[in-house]
Parts: structure tokens; C-alpha cells; sequence
């Protein structure tokens, strides 16, 4: 396989993605539209109907709802999402300040549960019935049980309330992500470990660990450089699902915590009816969901050289 | 003949069972299979077990402790919430709105999902690639965020809940029921009966459909934890059910604001979604793995 077939499935998965995005935004614009006028949202009962009016034409929500789709995709095209009907700022740059809180709660929450995930699948995996492997699924088995919102809570109730450790919620210094992070961590770091733990089991009883081991080679090289390989794998695959989890996770966990990200701007964008914004957020959203589906896809063929080679 | 060939279900439920159960999964089954019932149970007859209507607001006993705790009472075990109504109550009532979002949402997508990944799978093609777009665009699309849409414009209700579900769950089905075709088309037993002349249907649903139906019943069980979830979290972000109805996730929800003089309006509610959900992922775990081994890394 060489860079040329790379460059093309590259190609052809980026337009994939383009259209995915478009067909959500679409979907999520005239959903939010064909129901009623958003300006019923921003005004109250005693608006008069002249009064509705004017603010159905300054905020560009006058005329057929197909000439305001057309008029919504030609703007869009250009990254032009309109303006926030309350804040009258561009929808995306109200999005942007909120979305690097997200990246930030997202990242922290995958380092995580990827740093208590695997290193925990291996050692359950290598020693086998050991206390530690039965620790190691229970914690796995409660945490893709544990509702995270009520998680949570419960941290807050333990290490906020009645200890006094943590802050109860907002954000600012590194104790302010600490239990958010662990919160929205905890069900991937089950799922890794989970799979790290029967990949694991399942390599250590293939042919080329045993000609590995007969080799003569140390048993850290065998399980670091040979087993560890094969058993990420599934692991991989399942990140890019975990992405799209961690970022609907992010708007439970946000709430929660009173997070400022990404997840809490949309439901307040949907408390006030304020349209342009929760557009702009979910065409952020959604992007970076298929985004990360494709770098997942990308990233096989560095961890498995037999897709390298073309042996699919 | 070719029929033959295909797997009865049956037989591999037995083999299944015989192998699948061992001393050391009859300690854990045993508790979840009772927890299981419990739930079926006081969902079904939640109006006959309740001694008090859910949505009765009774100011004067408002957050009276649990029994067991000082100056609660047996006339009210769990306690009361903000509001006076009893926890008990609504909470049997909220396991009713958990069963009614199961045996509604679980059934459909996977009928949908199923439907969809025999077509895709089957006829390739462009009916394929639309069909695996249109899944593409759910999963990018997280279900939180069409129903936090969902309620705004439509409101909240039961209802919704449920078809929010429907729509964001069938694609899991469809991707595993495509995947399965996938490999199966090209099995002897399916090109004989292609050979022979079967119909499309027949194929479909005669050779195939009998063959993935382990997928399917696994894939549902691993789908009964995941659904109620969704459910409470919806109701939890005050985007799923009706205010008032007692949902699991609602009362949590309600609760959270007196979590520093009260713990038992969130923990109860709390317990039984652990509880549930905690029983859910054990079955379905064991049903894959007697059943069907090589579904281990599907979630």
C-alpha cells in the first residue's frame, strides 16, 4: 500500500465526512426552523405582531424557510454561521471560547482513562485470577454501569461536601478538572480495559509470542514490543466511537460541574431560543467527531503492519 | 441441502447454556437474575405495590429521612423528597418508566437496525453506501444533542424520550447485522441457494436472518442498560420526560439541589439505576459470551 492509495482513501474519506457534516447541520437547522419561527423563542406573549416583524427581518428569519436554508449554506460555505440572536456576536467565535474548555475537559478525561485503562488491562490480563485481575473487572463492570451524571454527584457529595478537597463545580485551577475528568473518564477507561485485557489474553496464547519467547527474548520485550502492539488494537478501533461518547458525555459532566464548555453553551443556547449558536456548536461537534473517526482509520496501519502491507 | 447448514438457534441456546454456566457465573447470575425480576415486577405493578400516588405533593412531610436513619418512619421506607412525595413510590413508578422505554425502544430499533443491515449488506451497491451514510451521520450526530433539540421545539414528554431512543439506536444493529451479511454471502451454503434459484426473501430470512439472530438477542441485552441510561440522563438534563413523571434521572435531577442536607433524594433513585443497569451488563455479558464468543470486542 503505498502513499498514493493512502492519499486517496484520505481523499474520498474527507468528502464522506463533509457530506455527514452537511447532512446533520441541515438536519439540525431545519428541525430547530420548521417547527416554529425562533422568534416565538425570544419573544414573550405581549410582543406585538409588528413588533415580531421587525425582529423576524433584522434577524434574517422572514420568507420562505427554503430561501433561508439556501441563504444559511451560501453563508455557511464561508464559515459565516450568522450572529447570535442575543449576544449579536458571531455565532462561532461565541463557540470557539467555550470549545477549548471542552478540548480540555475531553482531553484530560481520554489521558485518563487510557492511563488507568491499559496499564490496568495488561496486568489483569498477565496475572489472571489474580486479586488484581478481579479488581480490575469490577472496577470495569461498575463503571460501565455507573449513570455519570449520578457519579458525579456522588464525587461531589464525598470529596467537595463532606471533605471539603475539591471545589463543588466552575473551572480554573488543576483541582477544578479533577473530578469533571474522572466523571467523564471512568466508562472509557472500563471499555479500554476491557479490551485491552482479552486482546492481551488472546495474543499471549498465539504462535509468534511462543517463537518470541523461544527466541530467547526477555518477557518485557515480548509483552512491550510484540503483544502490546496486536492488543491495542481493538482498542483503536473503539476510540473513535469513545471520541463521540467523551463529547455527549461532556454536556452530562458540564452540567454537572457547571463546566463553562461547549456542552453547557448548548443548553443554555436552548433555554433562549438562541439558534445561530447551538448551529455553530454542533457543526464544531460534529466535525471533530468525524474527524477523530478518520484519524482513528488512519491510524491502523501505523499500529498493524499487516494493513500496511495490504493483507486486510 | 442448504438448509442444513444453518444453525438452529435452539440448539446452540442449549449447547450455550449447558457450557455457559459455571459455579462461579451462578454467584453472579443468581443476585441479577433476581434483581431482573424484582424490576419486571415492580414495574408491571408498580400502581398495585406503591402505597402512595408518586405525584402527591405533601409539603408538611417534606424530606422525611429513610426508615433506618433517625426520625424517619416505616410509613414512608425511603424517605420523602423536597416536594413530600414518597420515594418509594416513585421510585417503583420510575422503574416503570425505565421497563415501558425498554420493551418500546429495544424491539423497534433492533427490527429497524435489523431491516436496514439485511438491506445494506445484502444488496451492496448504492443502497449500501446511503444506507451506512445515514449512519455515519447518527453517530456524529450524539443522541443528546437532537433531543436536547427535540424537546425545545416539541416539548417534553414520555413519548419523545422514546423515539429519540429509536432513532439513535437502531444503527447499531444495522452495522452489526450488515458486517454479519457481509461474511455470510460468501458462505457455500448461501451461493447453493442462490444457485438453486431462492428468492431474495427467501435467502433473507430463511439462510441468513437464523444465522445472525444470536447477534441480534446479544446486541438487545447490551442494550437494555444503555437505554435506560439514555432515559435518565435525558430526564436528569430536564430534556426527557414530562416534569413530574417519575423518572429515575428526574428525581436525581430534583434532588441534586438539596444534596447537602438530603442524600437519600439521589442515592435511591441512584442505587436503582445501578442496580438495573448493573444486572443488564452482566446478562448481556454472559449471553455473549456462551453464545457468541467473537462479540467480545463489539462494545
Amino acid at each position: 500500500m503505498g502513499v498514493q492509495s493512502i492519499l486517496s482513501i484520505l481523499v474520498s474519506r474527507l468528502l464522506q465526512g463533509i457530506l455527514v457534516v452537511f447532512v446533520v447541520v441541515s438536519v439540525v437547522f431545519l428541525v430547530s426552523r420548521l417547527a416554529r419561527n425562533p422568534v416565538e423563542y425570544l419573544t414573550t406573549d405581549e410582543t406585538t405582531v409588528e413588533e415580531k416583524e421587525l425582529l423576524k427581518e433584522q434577524l434574517g428569519l422572514s420568507g420562505p424557510i427554503g430561501i433561508q436554508y439556501v441563504n444559511f449554506l451560501i453563508d455557511a460555505v464561508q464559515l459565516d454561521l450568522g450572529n447570535s440572536f442575543i449576544s449579536a456576536r458571531p455565532a462561532l467565535s461565541e463557540v470557539s471560547s467555550r470549545a477549548s474548555k471542552t478540548l480540555q475537559l475531553g482531553a484530560a478525561a481520554l489521558i485518563f482513562s487510557l492511563a488507568l485503562g491499559i496499564p490496568l488491562g495488561i496486568i489483569a490480563a498477565l496475572r489472571r485470577a489474580s486479586p488484581t485481575d478481579w479488581l480490575a473487572r469490577l472496577l470495569a463492570v461498575l463503571g460501565q454501569a455507573t449513570p455519570n451524571f449520578w457519579l458525579g454527584l456522588m464525587l461531589i457529595f464525598f470529596f467537595s461536601v463532606q471533605l471539603g478537597w475539591m471545589p463543588t463545580g466552575g473551572s480554573g485551577g488543576v483541582k477544578h478538572i479533577i473530578l469533571p475528568t474522572i466523571t467523564l473518564g471512568l466508562l472509557t477507561s472500563a471499555v479500554s480495559m476491557r479490551l485491552t485485557r482479552s486482546g492481551m489474553i488472546d495474543v499471549m496464547n498465539t504462535d509468534f509470542i511462543r517463537t518470541a519467547r523461544a527466541k530467547g527474548l526477555r518477557e518485557s520485550t515480548v509483552i512491550w514490543r510484540h503483544a502490546l502492539r496486536h492488543a491495542l488494537l481493538p482498542v483503536a478501533t473503539i476510540l473513535g466511537l469513545q471520541v463521540g461518547y467523551l463529547i455527549a458525555g461532556t454536556i452530562i459532566v458540564e452540567q454537572v460541574f457547571a463546566w463553562p464548555g461547549i456542552g453547557r453553551l448548548m443548553l443554555h443556547t436552548i433555554t433562549v431560543g438562541d439558534f445561530p449558536v447551538l448551529i455553530a456548536a454542533i457543526l464544531v461537534i460534529s466535525t471533530s467527531i468525524v474527524a477523530a473517526n478518520i484519524l482513528v482509520d488512519l491510524s491502523y496501519p501505523i499500529i498493524d503492519p499487516r494493513i500496511r502491507a495490504g493483507g486486510r | 441441502m442448504a438448509t442444513r447448514v444453518v444453525a438452529q438457534p435452539a440448539a446452540i441456546l442449549r449447547r450455550g447454556v449447558r457450557l455457559g454456566v459455571s459455579w462461579q457465573r451462578l454467584v453472579l447470575l443468581a443476585p441479577a437474575l433476581i434483581i431482573l425480576g424484582a424490576f419486571l415486577i415492580v414495574g408491571i405493578f408498580a400502581n398495585l405495590l406503591s402505597a402512595y400516588d408518586p405525584e402527591e405533593i405533601v409539603l408538611i412531610r417534606r424530606l422525611i429521612p429513610p426508615a433506618i436513619q433517625e426520625g424517619g418512619s416505616w410509613a414512608h421506607p425511603l424517605g420523602t423528597d423536597n416536594l413530600g412525595r414518597d420515594i418509594l413510590s416513585r421510585v417503583m413508578y420510575g422503574a416503570r418508566v425505565s421497563l415501558l422505554v425498554v420493551v418500546i425502544c429495544i424491539p423497534a430499533s433492533a427490527l429497524i437496525g435489523t431491516f436496514i443491515g439485511l438491506l445494506a449488506g445484502w444488496r451492496l451497491g448504492w443502497w449500501d453506501r446511503l444506507l451506512m451514510r445515514l449512519v455515519d451521520v447518527q453517530l456524529a450526530l450524539p443522541a443528546l444533542l437532537f433531543a436536547l433539540l427535540i424537546s425545545v421545539v416539541f416539548g417534553r414528554s414520555l413519548l419523545n424520550v422514546i423515539l429519540i431512543i429509536i432513532i439513535f439506536s437502531w444503527s447499531g444493529y444495522a452495522r452489526l447485522v450488515r458486517a454479519d451479511v457481509l461474511s455470510l454471502r460468501e458462505q457455500e451454503f448461501v451461493i447453493s441457494a442462490q444457485a438453486s434459484g431462492a428468492s431474495d426473501q427467501r435467502i433473507l430470512f430463511r439462510h441468513i436472518l437464523p444465522n445472525i439472530l444470536n447477534t441480534i438477542v446479544i446486541m438487545a441485552t447490551l442494550d437494555v442498560p444503555a437505554v435506560i441510561l439514555i432515559e435518565a440522563a435525558l430526564s436528569f438534563l430536564n430534556i426527557g420526560v414530562a416534569p413530574g413523571t417519575p423518572s429515575w434521572g428526574a428525581m436525581i435531577s430534583e434532588g441534586r439541589n438539596f444534596m447537602t442536607i438530603a442524600w437519600w433524594p439521589i442515592w435511591m433513585p441512584g442505587i436503582a439505576i445501578l442496580l438495573v443497569s448493573l444486572t443488564g451488563n452482566l446478562m448481556g455479558d454472559w449471553l455473549r459470551d456462551t453464545l457468541d464468543p467473537r462479540l467480545r470486542n463489539v462494545r
